[in-house]
This record gives C-alpha cells, structure tokens and sequence, in this order.
C-alpha cells in the first residue's frame, strides 16, 4: 500500500484526497486552482514531489489533456478543477470522454454543504449538468467519504466500457478531518463489468469465420482498449482475413500489413467501404457502429452475416441488427475465438480489393500525397511526416479536414497511436491532447496536426507547453478556411462560403509570444528541410504549413448514403 | 419480427431495481427524454431486499426502442436490473382518490350505489368533505371519474402503477448470478 504509513492517521479530507489518488497509482494531474477548491491545492502543495501537477490554461484543455494522457498511457487521466465556472469548463471534455469511453476521474470542488442548494457564489449543480456526460459521478460532503468514493470512481472509470467519472467535493469535506485508511473497490452490487465469454456463442461465430469466403473484420476503439491487438492479428492472418478499421480503431492494425483494408466510414477508403456492402461475415469487434461508419443503415451490411463482439450490452442491435452478438472484453473474446479458427485462405477475395485500392490510389492518393505543383496539399505533410517518423509517433489531431487526411496517410506500425477526438469531433481537442500524450508517453515522439481553426479553441494551451516543458511538435495545417465546414458548403451548398473564412493571426509571432521555436513553411522545396527540424528538436516546436485553401477531402460518403455510394470526386 | 410490429405502439411497463442513489432518477429520465419519450406513470418505492428501490415506469412506446432504453438503463451503474413488460405480463393497479362534497354523496342515493359497484370504498367522512378511494386500472378509475364528475367532484389524484410480474425469474435470482460471477472472476484474478 502507498500510504500505509499514514494508516490511522488523522488526516484533513484533502489530504486524504492526495493520498488516495497515490493508492490509485496517478503520477500526473491536469488542474486549475479555484476558491473552492483551495484546501486541495494546499494539500497538493505537500505532495507535489509525488504527483505532478499540470497548469493547464482552461479547465477544457485539463479534461483534454487528461484524455490524451489516458488514451495512450492505459491509465485513468485525473482532472482538478475549482467550482462553478471551473466546472462546467468541463463539461466538453467529459462529453468528448464519454462518447469515445476513456478512463477520466475529474475532480471538483463544490461550496461547503451548508450552501449547497443556495445559489451561492460559485455554486453550480454540476453533478446534474454532468450526468449525462459522464459514467458515474458523484458529491463528497464529509472528509470520511472521500477514500470509499474516490476508489468508487477509478474503479468505475477504468473496469468494462471505460469512460469519465466526476467527484464534486464540498469545502468543509476538504477540510474536515477523518482517520486515513484505503481499501480499493474491486465489486459493485449494480455493476458487473465482466460478461463472461459464452463458449456456445465463441463456438458458433468460429463456425460462421470458418465457412465464410468472404469475411471481413471491423476492428474499432474496443480492440485498443481491451489491449487485442495480437489477437486480432492472429485472427486475420491464420484466417487470412482483410481488416478495417474505425477512426478510432486505428493503430491495432498495422497501415502498412497487406491484410490492412484500410479506414471505414464518412471519408475512409473506397475498398473498405464497398466491401462492406459484398463480405458474406462482418467481425465487428469493439465498435457501436456510429452513423459516420454505417452511412444509411437500411443498405449498410444487409446481405451479411454479422458477428458483433463488445462489452457494452446496450451496444447490440442498437444501430445495426446483427446475427450473433458475443457481450464480452475484446480480447478475451478474441482468444477463445482463436481456439476455434481454422487456418484459411481467401485470396480471391482479397484480392478483389485490389481494383478499388488502384482506383483511390490513382485518382485520389497518388496526385495528393505527392502532388508536383501548386500549393502544398495537408496530406502530403502527413505523408512526409509519416516517411520521416516511420510510422513510429503518437499522431494526436484536432477534428476536421487534417484529422481525415492524417487518419488516412500516416501509416501507424504500433497500436495506440493515434489520439482523435471521434465520437464528439471536438475542435480544441487536439492541442491539450497532445500535451497529455506527451506527459503519458514521454519515451515516444507525439506530433500534433490541427487545423487554423481549432488551434484557436484552445491555443491558450501553448502557455502550458512552455510553463511545463512538454516538448509536442506541433503542424499547423492552415488552409484559411474551417475546412471541413467549407467543403460542406462546397458539395452539398451550392458553394455558399457563410462565415467559414478565417482572418487568422500570424501564428508564429504567436508560437515565438510563448517561447516556442515556430516556423512557417509555404513552398514545398523548404518542407523536408522543415520537417526535418521541427521533428529533430528536443524542445517543443511548431510548423506552420499554409497548404492549399479549397482542397476537399475524398473519399466521401454524404450523408444518409449507403457505403457503397463512396465518392472519390 | 417484422417491421410492422416493431413499430407497433404499445404500453409498455419497466421496472428498474437499483441502489438507492441520490440523483439516479436524474440520470433514469435523461435517458426517456433523450429518445423524446413521454413518462405515463411513475412510481418508486423500496423493494423486499433491503437497500434495493424499485421504479415502475409506464411508457407508450415500440418494443424495439423499450429494448433499448432499457439496456441503457441497466448501463447505469447503479441499476441492477431492468425488466420490460406488455400489460399482459403483469399484475398491476393504481389508486385513485375522489374528494367531493359531503352534502352531495349523502343527497343522491344514486351515488352511493355508484361508490359499492365500483368497489370503491369511503375513506374520510367531514361535514364538508368525503374521500372515496378506488384501486384498479386506468379504465375503471377513470370510468368513476366520469361519473363523479356529475356530482360537483372538487378533487382527483391517480398514483402511479404498480405491478407484479407473471412470469418467474427473479431479481434475486439475478443477483445470485451476477454474485457468483464476480467470486468466479476475483477468484482468477487472485490466481494471477
Ligand atoms: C467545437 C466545435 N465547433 C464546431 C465544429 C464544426 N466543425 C467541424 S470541422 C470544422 C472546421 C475545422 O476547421 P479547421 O480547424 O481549420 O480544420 P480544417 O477542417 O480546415 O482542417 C468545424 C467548424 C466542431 N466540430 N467542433
């Protein structure tokens, strides 16, 4: 136990606080100091050796970064902010945790219990407003409670479908006292996070794989989480079957392995897509089969038959009916599976799949990833970007064009790398998310691509870069446009550009404002040269690229099409 | 199922058994008001297992989507389980009260006939006021609503459903289950 030295001791809530978050193994919190949160901070102040502290510069970049952090560490990313304002600055990134199921506990402070109720300063109801955007939450009013909920909520945070958890904590809980003693939750009454793997159903979606001629894997956020990478690969390659993956599915399949079918949904690739619409069995493992993937459901998959494995009961048949539902962790499921696979060979399917790769190769790939003249175009930077790193980084993005163009070009060769705002699509994701990665995953080189517009949702952030020396290397794509919304505009009306243009500011003066090495790369024959040493430095660096204004992003699904109707122009 | 009966509106009742937690209601409406379903009746009230609450709630509704929203919420975490039933699954009543003025019930004889056929029963008597009380379903209490409004009622109140399955399987049955899973997997967790 971390703190059995201090077993029944007496200890302020705050205190005790800080030490249950060491028996829960946090090494980093993301925060915001705040009136009402001020026992806590000064509790911190005594153990800041041991748990280091993030100032962040909006409490949305503290969830961000936990988020980020949690993503790519396996870890629970902790959040501590201050009441009302602090609070509800939250909310967003809770949502953006919620909807793509990574393990946060955020801390609030909370008026002292006698205000509670009383619309006192900085009181806000935030265990209501949070409650649809979070796992669990709940308001610690005594110093007592706080080691059994704090537990409570790692557990819950972290066990089955993973996902946020809130603790509000009221001021006189923070300074009561209470006698010091831990006990991890290990069981619920109301929650059983285990669904155990149900040999019969194993057997059966090992029948349907067997038999199938042309099967297809789907392999979503559920692969990652569940750590099922291995599985997955030996899945697919002893029954040689062709993968594709979700946006957030991305990394637990290598880009570059010749069963790599490529990325799914609104503007994944065109085989994948189609052939969703041709495979006889779906393997959806780890998915919910969000509407951006499916397009129009009615012609989504209907001639398959589709095995679909996840650990959230509520996820079953509630977009896509399915033929054989297995309720289970991802990997577990996987390996029982693999005890029931028969060694297979299906190249004739797979090799359908090749004249659609040709066809998006020639038309849409190839003049993008290495166009010869005109501007430069974003996916020929993550294109370099992935030669120059060998597919070895953390991508982090934000959520529009460029997060479609890096979802696509860079090639991942180690899972749990990419860090993507899927679910929610949060604009100013990506900046805070890429310091949490960082901080998570120091050892690896974590690149940030972000768009002109959401770096300015949470560009404040660079301050928290430089205070606390993450050293991300940030590509700026800037086409002068809120791109994605532009190509919208472009294809569906009538090219009607409203308020979708961006007077921006000179963001290297900006980067250099915060003390971070920035350059500005606009023609192609300096972008090597560039990249190069926004990649080589040990600090912190930023590149801002001015790429190509009106480029649309292909393949496209439009809305409420059918997958098969994939658009490459 | 076809497509006809999926979309076929029915009442629906659910029962929710879950711990009882401040603010779970909270979170059990969020999840009806998410999907724009309207809540006919509500009521909660602390089980035979000491600590578990139970919810009844009337919906109108498809069976597809009860399925759904009641997966949702046994997602909660503090919700054991939730069950759904048609109407013909269950036993249930409702409670109605009546108030009227007591010149009134002692002025027609009519209406004391009335109060015996519906079975309903006289719980307070005032120089001013009588209480009658009727328990049943919606259509009877409602039929003696009708009727009683002919007779200058002042008052009516209709509590919630509460209902009784027919069919076996229990929630203690449930929660043997899932205790016996958790000492199945802690116990492989302890072997690690
Ligand atoms: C917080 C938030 N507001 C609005 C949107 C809608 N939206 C989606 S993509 C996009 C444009 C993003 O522009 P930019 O950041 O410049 O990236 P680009 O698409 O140009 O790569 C907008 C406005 C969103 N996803 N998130």
């Amino acid at each position: 136990m971390a703190t059995a030295s201090k077993t029944g001791c007496t200890v302020t809530g705050s205190e005790a606080l800080m030490l249950s978050l060491l028996e829960e193994g946090v090494d980093v919190i993301f925060g915001y100091p705040g009136g009402a949160i001020m026992p806590v901070y000064d509790a911190l102040y005594d153990y800041r050796d041991r748990l280091r502290h993030i100032l962040v510069r909006h409490e949305q970049g503290a969830a961000h970064a936990a988020d980020g952090y949690a993503r790519v560490t396996e870890k629970v990313g902790v959040c501590l902010v201050t009441s009302g304002p602090g609070a509800t600055n939250l909310i967003t990134g809770l949502a953006n945790a919620m909807i793509d199921s990574v393990p946060m506990v955020c801390i609030t402070g909370q008026v002292a219990s006698p205000l509670l109720g009383s619309d006192a300063f900085q009181e806000t109801d935030v265990v209501g407003i949070s409650m649809p955007v979070t796992k669990w939450n709940a308001q610690i009013t005594s110093a007592e409670d706080v080691p059994r909920v704090i537990a409570r909520a790692f557990y819950l945070a972290k066990t089955g479908r993973p996902g946020p958890v809130l603790v509000d904590i009221t001021k006189d809980a923070q300074f009561g006292e209470t006698t010091w003693s831990y006990r991890k939750c290990t069981r619920l009454r109301s929650y059983f996070p285990y669904p155990k793997v149900k040999l019969n159903e194993i057997q059966e979606a090992a029948r349907l794989i067997n038999q199938s001629r042309k099967p297809l894997i789907l392999a979503g956020h559920g692969v990652l989480i569940s750590g099922a990478q291995d599985q997955l690969m030996e899945l697919a390659t002893r029954a040689d079957i062709p993968v594709a993956s979700t946006l957030l599915g991305l990394s637990a399949f290598p880009s570059g392995h010749r069963l790599f079918a490529g990325m799914l949904g609104m503007h994944g690739n065109f085989a994948p897509n189609v052939k969703t619409n041709e495979c006889d069995v779906l393997i959806a493992v780890g998915l919910r089969f969000d509407d951006r993937i499916t397009g129009r459901l009615e012609s989504y998959a209907r001639q398959a038959k589709i095995i679909h494995i996840d650990i959230d009961p509520a996820e079953i048949n509630k977009n896509v009916p399915v033929t054989l539902s297995v309720v289970a962790d991802a990997r577990e499921a996987l390996s029982t599976l693999l005890s029931y696979v028969k060694e297979n060979r299906h190249t004739g399917w797979i090799d359908t799949f090749g004249s659609f790769r040709t066809e998006e190769e020639e038309t849409v790939i190839r003049p993008n990833r290495k166009p010869v003249n005109g501007q430069i175009k974003m996916d020929e930077v993550v294109h370099r970007v992935s030669e120059m790193t060998q597919g070895e980084a953390v991508v982090v993005t934000d959520v529009g064009q460029h997060q479609m163009v890096a979802a696509r070009y860079y090639m991942f060769q180690r899972p749990g790398s990419f860090v993507t705002s899927g679910g929610l699509g949060t604009m100013g994701f990506g900046l805070p998310a890429s310091i949490g990665a960082k901080i998570g995953r120091p050892d690896r080189d974590v690149v940030l691509f972000v768009g002109d517009g959401g770096f300015q949702m949470t560009i404040q952030e660079l301050g928290t870069i430089t205070q606390s020396k993450v050293p991300v290397k940030i590509i700026l794509l800037n086409n002068q446009f809120l791109g994605m919304v532009r190509q919208w505009q472009d294809m569906f009306f009538r090219k009607r550009y409203s308020f979708t243009e961006l007077q921006n500011p000179d963001f290297v003066n900006v980067a250099n404002a915060y003390g971070i090495h920035a350059e500005r790369c606009i023609i192609r024959e300096d972008l090597d040269e560039k990249l190069d040493r926004l990649l080589a430095s040990d600090d912190s660096s930023f590149l801002e690229v001015m790429v190509e204004p009106e480029h649309n992003v292909f393949p496209m699904i439009p809305t409420g099409e059918s997958v098969s109707n994939v658009r490459l122009e | 199922m076809n497509s006809e009966q999926k979309k076929e509106i029915r009442e629906y009742t659910i029962n929710v058994f879950s711990e009882n937690h401040i603010g779970l209601l909270n979170r059990l409406t969020i999840i009806f008001t998410r999907r724009k379903i309207n809540i006919e009746s509500l009521t909660v009230s602390e089980s035979h297992i000491p600590g578990i609450h139970c919810f009844t709630i009337v919906i109108n509704s498809y069976e597809d989507l009860v399925r759904k929203v009641a997966l949702q919420i046994e997602k909660l975490v503090d919700v054991l389980k939730a069950f759904y039933y048609t109407t013909d699954q269950i036993i249930y009543q409702e409670i109605a009260l009546y108030k009227l003025p007591t010149g009134e019930v002692t002025g027609s004889i009519g209406l004391e006939t009335l109060i015996r056929d519906y079975g309903a029963r006289v719980l307070e008597v005032t120089p001013e006021y009588t209480v009658i009380e009727k328990t049943g379903h919606k259509t009877e209490t409602q039929e003696l609503l009708e009727k009683l409004k002919k007779h200058k009622l002042l008052e009516f109140i209709r509590s919630g459903r509460v209902a009784i399955t027919k069919p076996m399987k229990e929630l203690t049955v449930h929660l043997e289950e899932k205790e016996m899973a958790f000492n199945y997997i802690l116990k492989e967790d302890e072997s690690y």
